[in-house]
Order: structure tokens, then C-alpha cells, then sequence
């Protein structure tokens, strides 16, 4: 089977265009996160996909079958993808046993298909309430079970987490991802939380500005994002000035080696021999070591000197904020360090790091 | 085709306008079309009508001396109306929505049920109990009797979802409870209270039946009456210009009035229902006051109708059927409210799910009808039938077309309310689950809108049962409704013959007066307007 292909996908509502050429290809089975800030258009291309919107220019397939060119369009209700609206947005007059067999045929909805899927999702004693009899993660799965009640050949989610509490969240997640693995359904999921994202998904798209500005696995976009904005929205970090020679970064922090991706960008720079730039160090690649004050005067050439300014405690880690003490191009350090190593401000420190770096363009 | 301006762009902005959406509502397209252009015909050849004598002949006839009489007896008794039905219904609100007044529930229904008694219905039982009732001082009694309600429905709407915080916090800032009503409260109800009036002049406007009762000559009843006698369409168009012209200044001024001043609350933060001020000493007076109201607005003339009642009189018209006259009614009613409604929808749905110039531009319009009087609606009817289809002349289509037109406004009101729990969201997602667009509509949107369509239908057709302006005008001849047989025995003074008949209607438009005190409040009070 071939994938969801979107292809060059234009779409405007009269003034600047919400999407602007996106291209993303999901596999079969596979689960694909869409990763933006409110309004860089995730919403619009999820209802482009689903049909509710046609895209002013672009393609959009699925299993090699044409949804949209232009010229041809096929309308949602024979497009064979479910849809899961923020909310959930079930149906108020229906109860959920009559919500989950909405889309199923009178006789479909007599057999065991529905009560089956009330089972999966975990519902099942809920069948013959009203909606706003249930809690918020109830409906969210009710909405789920009615997505998948018509064995959909793709699943759209559209901030499927962001309305429950943070308390059940987590939990919500953990259950619909066990969920859509076993039924291996191919699922797009659009989310401006980017822990959701990289916990989630197989593969995550960073949807900015109406374009995809990179596709890669969770690990690969945390390590190696396109750029320095895309580092700081997936998680705090450290820009450290580094001269690049033979596949290492030269810092204050001592000599890191390249990323393999980095590492052959900066190759081909390095044919003309050395030159300077920036590397991305993540605050979990830092080694914070207390020092003593005989240290002082033994010089420290195992890491950079540097005094806690301010160190923020969360149970389970502590981010301490390192002032460095000498001026090699690195004067504010972020530190993740686990919870029982926090250090008091003014705790004086070394600092090193480990691990390949990437370089940011 | 100047609303459509030509941009660069290609494809142009029309085409763009249509093409965000995956499919061409053609079925709303149409009914928002009929709409249109049924709300379009009366004032098209009330204009036509009056320039057929040309203009010149117009402009003599809009300078005699008698339309300066008429103006000024229409504006002073609307600045009389006005300013009483302020009064009253400001008074009466806010003693139910923020006083400790006794028994505060039974008040808040029984200031609203007199908008179930038409204006006419009022002034017959005022008239029938003392004939030397009649002139200007009659008429603003009547009329502000009967109207007051449309004041004190927004007004309580507004008082009773005003943030009781912003008063808590005046009086904190160290004014009195006077001085917080006047800069505080009465900011917050104004967007209300200008509606209320706005209303209120509209009706004044509008009405006929009661002016005849206390002999008080206003544009409607000369135009009524010149017609009736004349038979000079020609001449009554022409003066029902000034009619419209009147009624679009009342909108106007009341858009200008209204300003920039937002009822709303900025900022977040959960509102608090406001404190009640104890009466203590005042309870008596006030509760003397409301009950005076009541008695007056409610207890007289619905009194009044049961005492002719059960006199019983003798009448020398011909003996008439209750129950045909009721037939005829709930016929003509039902069918214009069924066509209000269902024509109320399609311009909802476009208005609210496929948002750009021309379907709100089809909305405002669906709304003119606000703005044109029974009679005027009525008149350029007769304007059309008379000259291009004169078989429809006095028809029953022609009654039910006058009030389908009258109302369109009203069922708009309950239709939009109702269209509100039926997201678009939920159609999508029914759409995604594989069900076609007429399934959907069948089995997601219609059920959840029904209710709301019950509520529109009931407004129009209690509004269409005891109009009767547009009905002495339109009805069928030989073909006799509530209001016309009311009309025919009361003119000529046989008030038990007439009771049961007012009686009737005011059965039939309770219902909906209840109603609006329960769910509608605030938003439908345009009732009685139209």
C-alpha cells in the first residue's frame, strides 16, 4: 500500500496563504506528528486532508489513489479517512453507543462491531450515555472508537490531548498510542506540544510559517534540528561558539565530536582547512562537577570554570543556569542535572561536556 | 455588481469567495435567493407604485399641510412612548433582577405577558370600559401600556448577566448606590434599553388598530384609512415612503446612540451574579408599583374582555363561525410560519457557514422587512397584484406572502439561535464517518436545531395570528380570521360579540410570551416590532 502523499499543497483564506507548498509523505502504519505553533496552519492542513477545505493548489493522495488535484475531488464521506476534531466533538443528541455506529450501516450497527469497539476503547459500561455525561477523556475516546468503527485507511488527530487535564493526559496518550499500534492504522497527528510529539510519533514534521522546515525521527529532530529556532521550541540549549576541524568542534567546553549529518555538511566546508560557527549543546550534555577551592589553583583542565547563578529544582531534575568565570565566547550555560545533584547558587563548578554536537547553520 | 470589487487577483475575488469550500450549497443558495427577493418585492413597487404619478406630483403631495400634522402627531407621541416605556421597564427590571422584591418569579413572567395582548386588544378594553378614552393623552396610556415589555425584556436579560463585580468595585471606589446605577449598571443595560426602544418606536410606527380606537391620527392610520376610502394606491405608496423613511431613522439613530459602547465584560475572570439591594421600607411601594403595572398593562383589558364575555351582546353583522375564523387563522399562520422558517434557515446557515460579503449582505437584507410597517409590506403587495397579477389579489397566498415577509426578521432571530448548536464541526466529522451531505442534515443538524425551529415557528405564527393591519388590507373577501372578525364587531361596538375572539388571540400568543420570558430573553423580544 502506498502512503498519504501530499504533495506542493497551497492554501489561503483570501489574505496570506496558511500553507504554502507542503509536502509530507506518511507510511502505512505508521504514525506521523505534526509539530507547530498555534496557527502556523496545522489545523488547515488537517482539514485539507480530511476534505472539509480544498487546497488552492497541490495534491493529495492516499494508497495511490488521487483525493484532490484540482480537478478531481473526492468529497470526505468517500475518502475513507477519520477525522478526531479537538473536543471530540460528538454528537450531543446521540448516545455513545449510537455516536461509535454513526458512520457503520444499520446492519453493521446490529452485529458486534460497535459493543467490540466500546471493549478496545474501554467504554464499554458507558454505551447508553449522553455525551455530556462523560468526562473529558471518555469522550475523546468515544470520539476515537468512531473514528476507527469504519476501519479508516488513515486517522486524523487534531490536538487529540490538549483539552484534558494535564493529570490525564498522559495517561490518554499513553492508552490511545498502545491503541493505534495494535490496530496499525496510519495516523496523523497535529499537536503544538512538542514533549506530545516526540513521545508519540514515528516521525515528526515541524510545520512553521505554512512549510515543513524538517521531517525526521524524534531523536534525530531533537539532536539535529534545522536550525537554532527549532532547537530552542524543542527544548532548552546551549549555542557555543566552536571552531570545526576533522570532524570536531573545538569549544570552551573542550573538543566535541560532530554529528554524523553535521559532520559531512561540514566537510565539504572543510576542504579550505579550519574554520569557526556554532554548536548546539543540549543542557543534559553537560557535566557539572563541584570544585573544590584547593581546584583553584590547580587550573582546570578537565572543563570550564564557572559559579551557579540560579538553579531551578524540579523533583526529578534541577536546570542550573552556570555563569562562567572565563570569557572564551560562553558566558550562560544551562545544566540539566538529576534532582539530588542540585547545587546551591554559588556553588562554584566545572563544567564539561559528552557526546557528538551538532553544528547550526 | 459594485459589492464585488475587482481586485488583481486572479481567480477574482467572487470566484475565491465560493471556492473555499468544498461544495456549492445549492439548496441554500436558492432559499437565500427566495428570501432575498421576497423581502426585496414590497418596498421595489411601493417605490414603483409612488413614482407612477411622477415625482413632482409626490413632493406636492408630501408638503400639505396635513403630513406636517401627522408628523409631529407620530414623533410627539413616540418621545411620549418612548420615554415612559424607559421608565417602566428599567423600573420593572431592575426590582425583579436586582431587589429583594417579594415573589420576584411570578413578576418576572407577569411584566412580560402583557406582550401577548395585541396593542388593539388594549386599547378595545380600555375604550369599552370608558368611552370618553380617545386623543393623545388615550394613546400614549395604550400604547406604553402595551409596550413596556420590550424594554423591560432586554433590560432584564442585561441586569441579570451583568457582572455584579463592576458595581461591587464602584461602590468600593466610594460612590453611593445612586451614583452606581447611574455611571455603573445603566451603562451595562444601554446597549439593551437603546434596543428596547428602538423597538418600541418601530411598533409605534407600525401600528393601526389601536390608534383607530382613541381616534388618533398618525401616518399609519391616514395612510390606512386613505386607502381604504380612496382606493388610491398611488397616494398611499407615496406616504408610506415617509413611513419608511421614519423607521429607518429610528434604526439609524439608534446604531448612532448605541456607539461604540460594549454590554461585555473585559478581561477574564468568572463573572458574579450582582448582590440584591434590600427594599426594607420600600418593599410596600414597590410591590404597590409592579402590582399597579400588572393590573393595568394585564388585569384591565384581559378583564375587561372576560366581562363582555360573559354579558354576552347581540350583534346586527351576520352571525360568524369562532371556529372557521380560528381555522382561517391557524391556516394562514401556520403556512407563514412554516415559510419564515424554513426560509430563515438557508440565510442562517450562509451567513454563519459560508461567511463573505454577499451572504452577509443577504442576511442584512432578510432583516429590511425590521424597517417596513405591516401596512407598507401590505400596500406594495397590493402594488404588485393590482397591476401584474391580479389574480393574487386579496388571495391567501397573498396574506401568507405579507406575513412570511413581516416576520422573516423574527424567525431569523430564533433560527440563528437555534443554528448555534449545531457547529459545522459536527457536520464535518459526520461527513468523514462517510455520510452524505442530505444524511447528514437528516441526521446530525436537523435534530439539533428542531427545537430551536419549534421556537421560531411558534414566534412567527403567534405574531401572524394577531396581526392585523396587513390583514384588514390582504385577507381573502368573505374569508374572515381572528383578527378581522374581532375587527368587524368591535368597530361596530358589539363588545361581547368581539370578546371571545380577542380572548382567543391572546390564548394563542401567551404561549410564545411565556416562552420568551424563559429562554429567549433578550434576543426576541422583536416580537411584537414587526
Amino acid at each position: 500500500m502506498s502512503p498519504l502523499a501530499i504533495r506542493e499543497v497551497w492554501k489561503g483564506y483570501g489574505g496570506e496563504p496558511v500553507l504554502r507548498g507542503v509536502e509530507l509523505d506518511v507510511q502505512p502504519g505508521s504514525l506521523t506528528a505534526v509539530l507547530g505553533h498555534s496557527g502556523c496552519g496545522k489545523t488547515t492542513l488537517l482539514r485539507v486532508i480530511a476534505g472539509f477545505e480544498r487546497p488552492d493548489r497541490g495534491a493529495i493522495a492516499l494508497a495511490d489513489r488521487t483525493l484532490d488535484d484540482g480537478r478531481s475531488y473526492v468529497p470526505p464521506e468517500r475518502r475513507s479517512i477519520g477525522y478526531v476534531p479537538q473536543e471530540g466533538a460528538l454528537f450531543p443528541h446521540l448516545s455513545v453507543r449510537e455516536n461509535v455506529g454513526f458512520g457503520l450501516s444499520r446492519r453493521e450497527r446490529r452485529g458486534q462491531t460497535v459493543s467490540r469497539l466500546l471493549e478496545m476503547v474501554g467504554i464499554a459500561p458507558l454505551a447508553e450515555r449522553l455525551p455530556h455525561e462523560l468526562s473529558g477523556g471518555e469522550q475523546q475516546r468515544v470520539a476515537l472508537a468512531r473514528a476507527l468503527a469504519r476501519a479508516p485507511q488513515a486517522l486524523l488527530l487534531d490536538e487529540p490531548f490538549s483539552s484534558l487535564d494535564a493529570s490525564l493526559r498522559g495517561h490518554v496518550r499513553e492508552e490511545v498510542h498502545a491503541l493505534l499500534r495494535a490496530q496499525g492504522v496510519t495516523t496523523v497527528l497535529v499537536t503544538h506540544d512538542q514533549e506530545e510529539a516526540l513521545s508519540l510519533a514515528d516521525l515528526v514534521a515541524v510545520l512553521r510559517d505554512g512549510r515543513i522546515v524538517q521531517r525526521a525521527s524524534p531523536a534525530e529532530l531533537y539532536e539535529q534540528p534545522v536550525d537554532e529556532r527549532l532547537a530552542r521550541f524543542l527544548g532548552a540549549v546551549n549555542v557555543i561558539d566552536a571552531r570545526f576541524e576533522h570532524g570536531t568542534a573545538r569549544t570552551a567546553l573542550g573538543a566535541l565530536p560532530l554529528r554524523r549529518r553535521t559532520a559531512e555538511e561540514q566537510g565539504a566546508h572543510a576542504q579550505a582547512g579550519a574554520h569557526t560557527g556554532t554548536v548546539m549543546v543540549r543542557p543534559e550534555q553537560l557535566d557539572v562537577r563541584r570544585r573544590e577551592d584547593g581546584d583553584a589553583a590547580a587550573g582546570a583542565a578537565d572543563g570550564l570554570r564557572g559559579r551557579v547563578e540560579q538553579c531551578r529544582y524540579y523533583g526529578h531534575d534541577a536546570l542550573l543556569h552556570i555563569r562562567a568565570e572565563d570569557d572564551q565566547g560562553a558566558q550562560l550555560l544551562l545544566a540539566r542535572v538529576s534532582g539530588e545533584h542540585a547545587l546551591a547558587a554559588g556553588t562554584p563548578v566545572s563544567v564539561a561536556a559528552h557526546g557528538p554536537v551538532a553544528a547550526l547553520a | 455588481m459594485s459589492v464585488f470589487a475587482p481586485t488583481a487577483s486572479v481567480p477574482g475575488r467572487w470566484a475565491r469567495a465560493w471556492s473555499g469550500r468544498r461544495r456549492w450549497p445549492l439548496v441554500s443558495i436558492l432559499g437565500a435567493g427566495i428570501a432575498t427577493a421576497l423581502v426585496a418585492l414590497p418596498l421595489l413597487f411601493l417605490v414603483v407604485e409612488a413614482q407612477r404619478s411622477g415625482w413632482g406630483e409626490v413632493r406636492h403631495l408630501l408638503l400639505r399641510h396635513s403630513v406636517a400634522v401627522l408628523l409631529w402627531n407620530t414623533v410627539r407621541l413616540a418621545l411620549a412612548c418612548v420615554a415612559l416605556c424607559a421608565v417602566l421597564g428599567v423600573a420593572g427590571a431592575w426590582c425583579v433582577e436586582r431587589t429583594t422584591l417579594p415573589a420576584r418569579r411570578v413578576w418576572a413572567v407577569a411584566l412580560v405577558l402583557p406582550l401577548g395582548v395585541p396593542d388593539f386588544v388594549v386599547g378595545f378594553g380600555w375604550v369599552s370600559i370608558d368611552h370618553a378614552l380617545h386623543g393623545y393623552l388615550a394613546a400614549v396610556m395604550i400604547m406604553t401600556l402595551s409596550l413596556y415589555p420590550l424594554v423591560y425584556l432586554p433590560v432584564a436579560a442585561a441586569l441579570a448577566r451583568g457582572d455584579g463585580g463592576l458595581e461591587d468595585a464602584a461602590r468600593s471606589l466610594g460612590l453611593g448606590p445612586w451614583q452606581t446605577f447611574w455611571r455603573v449598571s445603566l451603562r451595562q443595560i444601554w446597549p439593551a434599553l437603546l434596543g428596547g426602544c428602538l423597538l418600541v418606536v418601530l411598533a409605534l410606527l407600525a401600528e393601526y388598530g389601536a390608534f383607530e380606537i382613541v381616534q388618533y391620527r398618525t401616518f399609519t392610520v391616514e395612510i390606512f384609512t386613505e386607502f381604504k376610502l380612496g382606493f388610491d394606491t398611488v397616494e398611499a405608496c407615496a406616504l408610506s415612503l415617509v413611513l419608511v423613511a421614519l423607521s429607518v431613522a429610528a434604526l439609524a439613530s439608534e446604531h448612532a446612540l448605541r456607539g461604540r459602547v460594549r454590554g461585555g465584560r473585559v478581561g477574564a475572570g468568572a463573572s458574579r451574579p450582582a448582590r440584591r439591594i434590600a427594599l426594607g421600607r420600600w418593599t410596600a411601594p414597590a410591590l404597590a408599583g409592579v402590582a399597579l403595572l400588572v393590573a393595568l398593562a394585564l388585569g384591565v383589558p384581559v378583564g375587561a374582555l372576560v366581562y363582555w364575555m360573559a354579558r354576552g351582546s347581540s350583534s346586527t353583522l351576520p352571525p360568524a363561525s369562532i371556529v372557521a375564523a380560528l381555522a382561517h387563522t391557524a391556516e394562514f399562520s401556520a403556512a407563514a410560519a412554516a415559510i419564515a422558517t424554513a426560509l430563515a434557515v438557508p440565510v442562517s446557515a450562509l451567513a454563519l457557514r459560508h461567511r463573505n460579503r454577499v451572504t452577509l449582505l443577504v442576511e442584512r437584507l432578510a432583516h429590511l422587512p425590521l424597517a417596513l410597517p405591516g401596512l407598507v409590506v401590505a400596500l406594495g403587495l397590493v402594488a404588485f397584484s393590482v397591476r401584474y397579477a391580479f389574480a393574487l389579489y386579496q388571495s391567501a397566498p397573498e396574506l401568507i406572502a405579507a406575513y412570511a415577509i413581516m416576520f422573516l426578521p423574527l424567525a431569523l432571530v430564533g433560527v440563528r439561535a437555534a443554528m448555534a448548536h449545531a457547529p459545522v464541526h459536527l457536520e464535518e466529522v459526520a461527513g468523514s464517518l462517510g455520510r452524505r451531505p442530505a444524511a447528514v442534515w437528516m441526521r446530525v443538524t436537523l435534530p439539533l436545531i428542531a427545537r430551536g425551529l419549534a421556537a421560531a415557528f411558534a414566534l412567527v405564527f403567534a405574531s401572524a395570528a394577531t396581526e392585523l393591519t396587513a390583514t384588514l388590507l390582504l385577507h381573502p373577501t368573505g374569508v374572515n380570521t381572528l383578527a378581522t372578525q374581532f375587527w368587524a364587531y368591535a368597530s361596530e361596538l358589539s363588545y361581547g360579540a368581539a370578546a371571545p375572539y380577542a380572548l382567543l388571540m391572546v390564548a394563542i400568543s401567551a404561549a410564545p410570551a411565556y416562552l420568551l420570558t424563559r429562554r429567549l430573553a433578550g434576543v426576541a423580544p422583536a416580537e411584537r416590532a414587526l
